[in-house]
């Protein structure tokens, strides 16, 4: 079973991803803010990240960039969502490495689609 | 009574009286306090254009011609009011260039040129000369006729040896005192103070003495003014006299009259160098516009009385009558007094004349000379300076002796009008070369020096030759029908130009031709680069743009500067040059270059003493490859004022521009910041809203998509929906409530009431939520009640902000908060504390900022409800707007963050 890891600070938002990644056969780890995450990732070695860009402490960017640059999580399949719906946020994730960018609020069906497309690629 | 011994006494104490007058004002000269520093002692020193032909003269041809002497003094009240215009301007070029006379200044004017220099010189030597012989006959005269009253003159005139005549001895004493006082120094631009003085003396004598006649004559032979006229009334020729036909010459003889003596109190000599030369303050000149022409006034108040006096009584010769009228009464006093201001009279005229003359012989004539010869100048070693000053004094002798032989020889062949009258018209031809060259820039060397020459022949021919002819030395048939029977040669009508009287014709013909020829000439001419500066440097002179830097630059070494300068001006000027440039000359800075402000320096100090021109040739034997700035001074000098006034406007235009461009550059920058604000807050805004809009979209997909979830997890769901909703709807309130605050369209309900009642109503609204959490919360209230004036809501709300503020921030495991209220000074105060890690100093403001949320860093954060980020900043606007504060303050009580909001103390009525 698929290990998703979501990072938000909005404890409700995490409810509500929680519940769709279970149910769509994922096991789920939560963190709410930049440094649990990292933990979490060296702790449980997600298969899929949903992060959101703006945490208390260290952003969802600095969290992506510190992935980016660990061997072991370099090619670590993440989907940075955030409320920040500009271009020039989307083109900086996309820089730093996302390979998803989704914008809140988001549709619950293309959230999970694409989750499963990335882990689906990965599978193959 | 009236013996020689006690004449010869009366004359030469009275030469006394002015050798300790100019001693004690060069003594004050040295001791830097003039005397001469007054512009009535300057107004007083050009009076010596009233000579001893005014002091007897103007009497003698008011009894041949009526009041056509007036003329002659209209014309320099015409000249000394328009002096800012001409005069003012004379004055700055001689300051400027170190002129010292009128020689220097034309040969200045027209490119330091040596031969124009002379050529001056030497016209002004031959048309003076028998003015100063006039002077000495004057003196002779009056002498003659105070020894010999009642008898006539005429024996002792013409039966004594020349070594008998008192104008000699006079003349000798005379160059005595010009000796001393016009040759002690040979600097300071020729300027003698003491001289001055005397000569200023002297014009309050002959005013006194002409004014104590003319009272005599009106108030004692006459019974006043009324009682003189009438006997003339009586007496219809001498009426006639009186009216202004009687001038020779009729209109032309009146206008030529007018314009000759305004010429020549500009051109002659000795006014030159009063009015000029002598000047030591250009301010001299307003009040002496006027004084003079009063001086003129008074000495001529009692000319045509006294005239008409002596005609009635038949006194004799007329141009003795201010003599023969107080001594025909019989008084003994009045004559010597009148005799002394007759001698004060000629001796001024003298005096002055001689030093112009003596400086312009020394300058222009034998300077010049004694530089061609290369052995004198380059081979001599001692100083050259006593050498200049003996030369002068030799020129001053010979002068006064050259005014004596021709006053011995020829002089009793002209009446003294007529030398005065024919030297005017002499003098007159500067004119053209000085005033022309004074406006217009284009006269050149060449022309000047063409028209001077022109105009000084065919004054010779008109005025000189015939008077010569006159005196039977040549044939008198050169008058009556022209030189060899060509009539139209004719000398006093030219032309056949008849009927003029012959000073106006002379005048009218020499100034055409000489104007005619400067202009003509010059037109034709290429001025040199030095006329070119020279020309720009004079008709701009009082142009404010007018550079007084060096306009030449050169090389050679201060040595060798040094050395000139030793050589012709003596140690102590040259020093006082080096001095004036920097410190001493010193003799290791014998092969430094001179810098071109030291050769300027040292050339205008050899200017003031040897003349522009000698000044010149001197300095280019040892400044080498001068070259000319001409074209910056040209260009400086093209910029007229009116130019220089558009270029002002210009200015002032383009930094009214360049001021509003830059105010709407920073408003531009202010709308451009306020675009950004609203931007970054728009996008704040949205992203507020999306985070609650997420959750609520999240789980009604949810909902819908899976009708299977179990009831207490759709319950929960559907709750959390349900806070998420009023979370966004409390958003948008804030919102809009800060954009009212902050554009000023919140309407708040302003009334008295007291903050300590509305601070209890809070506690107990947050006391439950308080007591759930654990949290402490005191209250201290100082005073009751705490009247202040606000909208009782709005205050409620920033209580409730600061409460859960405090709430939020306090020690998660022993959360306390401090309310306390109290009164300082006319002012409310509200603080709350809580017991949390404080707001670092320099967040201390970034806490008021929109959407700005501490960063915590305890574990609770996660857990905590969120606020908005609008809380305080709306909690500000609002006290702001109820004319209080809110801000961080040190902790105080508890060791956490502290708000206090401050409020005026509303009067309980």
């Amino acid at each position: 079973m698929a290990n998703v890891l979501v990072v938000d600070d909005e404890p409700n938002i995490v409810l509500s991803i929680e519940f769709l990644m279970e149910q769509a056969g994922f096991s789920v780890t939560s963190a709410a803010n930049g440094e649990q995450a990292l933990e979490s990732v060296a702790a449980h070695a997600p298969d899929i990240l949903l992060l959101d860009i703006s945490l208390p402490g260290i952003s969802g960017f600095d969290v992506l960039e510190a992935l980016r640059n660990r061997p072991s999580t370099a090619h670590l399949p993440v989907i940075m969502l955030t409320a920040h719906g500009r271009e020039v946020e989307r083109e900086k994730g996309a820089a730093l490495g996302a390979d998803a960018y989704i914008t809140k609020p988001f549709s619950t069906q293309a959230l999970v689609d694409q989750v499963h497309a990335l882990l689906g690629e990965k599978a193959s | 009574m009236r013996t020689d011994v006690l004449l010869l006494g009366a004359v030469f104490g009275y030469l006394g009286l002015l050798f300790l007058v100019a001693a004690w004002g060069d003594r004050r000269a040295e001791q830097g306090r003039s005397i001469i520093g007054s512009p009535t002692v300057y107004a007083l020193s050009i009076a010596v254009y009233c000579t001893a032909w005014t002091f007897y003269g103007s009497v003698g041809r008011a009894a041949q011609f009526g009041p056509s002497f007036l003329l002659i003094y209209l014309g320099p009240t015409v000249a000394m009011l328009l002096s800012p215009f001409i005069i003012r301007k004379m004055v700055r070029i001689a300051a400027r260039q170190r002129i010292t006379s009128i020689a220097d200044f034309i040969s200045a004017r027209y490119g330091k040129s040596t031969g124009l220099g002379a050529l001056v010189a030497l016209i002004s030597l031959i048309t003076i000369t028998p003015y100063i012989a006039l002077q000495l006959k004057a003196i002779t005269v009056s002498h003659a006729v105070l020894i010999s009253y009642p008898q006539s003159a005429e024996s002792i005139l013409y039966n004594e040896r020349f070594w008998m005549d008192r104008s000699l001895w006079v003349a000798l004493v005379l160059a005595v005192f010009i000796i001393l006082f016009g040759t002690r120094y040979l600097d300071a631009s020729e300027r003698h103070e003491g001289m001055v003085a005397a000569i200023a003396l002297e014009s309050l004598v002959k005013l006194v003495a002409f004014l104590a006649v003319g009272i005599f004559v009106v108030f004692s032979l006459f019974e006043g003014p009324g009682a003189l006229f009438a006997q003339v009334a009586e007496t219809p020729a001498l009426s006639k006299l009186m009216h202004l036909e009687s001038v020779p010459g009729g209109v032309t003889g009146w206008v030529g009259m007018f314009i000759l003596a305004f010429l020549a109190f500009l051109t002659l000599p000795r006014q030159f160098q009063v009015l000029v030369v002598e000047n030591v303050d250009e301010q001299h000149l307003a009040r002496a516009s006027w004084l003079f022409p009063l001086y003129l006034l008074l000495i001529n108040l009692f000319v045509i009385p006294i005239a008409l006096a002596g005609l009635l009584l038949d006194a004799g010769d007329p141009d003795s009558f201010v003599l023969i009228l107080p001594l025909s009464a019989g008084l003994e006093g009045l004559p010597l007094l009148v005799f002394i201001g007759g001698l004060s009279a000629a001796t001024g005229m003298v005096i002055v004349e001689t030093i112009a003359l003596s400086t312009m012989v020394s300058n222009q004539l034998v300077m010049p000379l004694l530089l061609r010869f290369k052995k004198l100048h380059v081979g001599s070693t001692g100083e050259l300076a006593h050498w200049l000053l003996r030369i002068r004094r030799v020129a001053i002798v010979l002068i006064l002796l050259l005014g004596y032989l021709y006053h011995a020889l020829i002089g009793d062949t002209y009446s003294l009008v007529t030398i005065g009258l024919v030297s005017f018209v002499g003098a007159a031809q500067f004119a053209p070369a000085l005033l022309i060259g004074l406006y217009w820039r284009g006269a050149t060397q060449r022309g000047a020096m063409v028209g001077l020459i022109a105009g000084f022949l065919t004054w010779g021919y008109t005025l000189l030759l015939p008077g010569f002819a006159q005196s039977g030395w040549l044939d008198t048939a050169l008058l009556t029908d022209g030189p060899w029977g060509v009539s139209w040669l004719t000398p006093y009508a030219l032309l056949g130009l008849d009927g003029w009287d012959i000073y106006s014709h002379s005048l009218l013909w020499s100034m055409l031709i000489n104007a005619s020829l400067l202009v003509g000439i010059s037109l034709f001419t290429r001025p040199t680069p030095l006329e070119q500066t020279q020309a720009a440097l004079f008709t701009e002179a009082l142009h404010p743009n007018l550079p007084t830097t060096a306009l030449q630059r050169g090389q050679t070494t201060q040595g060798a500067l040094h050395e000139l300068l030793v050589r012709y001006l003596g140690l102590n000027a040259a020093q006082r040059v080096f001095k004036k440039h920097s410190n001493h000359f010193e003799l290791d800075q014998q092969d430094r270059p001179a810098s071109d402000d030291l050769i300027m320096r040292a050339e205008q100090a050899l200017a003031g003493s040897l003349g522009n021109a000698s000044a010149r040739v001197l300095i280019n034997s040892v400044v080498r490859g001068e070259a000319l700035d001409i074209e910056s001074l040209l260009s400086m000098l093209d910029t007229t004022t009116q130019t220089l006034e558009y270029n002002r406007r210009l200015k002032q235009k383009s930094d009214e521009l360049a001021r509003i461009g830059n105010d709407l550059q920073s408003a531009n920058n202010r709308l451009r910041e306020l675009d950004r604000l609203k931007d970054e807050f728009v996008a704040m805004v949205s992203h507020e809203l999306r985070t609650p809009l997420t959750s609520i979209r999240a789980f009604a997909e949810i909902l819908a998509s899976q009708p299977g979830i179990a009831e207490p997890k759709r319950q929960h769901f559907l709750s959390v929906m349900v806070l998420e909703s009023q979370r966004l709807s409390r958003l948008i309130d804030e919102i809009l409530d800060l954009a009212q605050l902050e554009s000023g369209r919140m309407s708040l309900h302003a009334m008295p009431l007291d903050l300590a009642a509305l601070a209890d109503h809070s506690v107990e609204t947050v006391a439950r939520l308080h007591e759930d959490r654990n949290i402490r919360l005191d209250v201290s209230i100082d005073e009751r009640p705490a009247q202040v004036v606000g909208d009782a809501d709005r205050l409620e709300q920033i209580i409730l902000n600061l409460l859960d503020n405090a709430s939020k921030f306090a020690n998660p495991t022993d959360p306390r908060i401090l309310l306390r209220l109290y009164k300082k000074e006319q002012h409310v105060y509200l603080c709350v504390e809580d017991n949390g890690v404080g707001i670092a100093e320099n967040a201390r403001e970034l806490v008021f900022e929109k959407f700005h949320q501490l960063q915590a860093n305890d574990q609770l954060t996660s857990q905590r409800p969120k606020g908005s980020g609008l809380g305080l900043p709306i909690s500000r606007a609002i006290a702001t707007h109820l004319g209080g504060k809110l801000w961080v303050e040190d902790p105080q009580v508890l060791k956490g963050a502290c708000f206090i909001l401050e409020l005026p103390e509303a009067s309980i009525d």
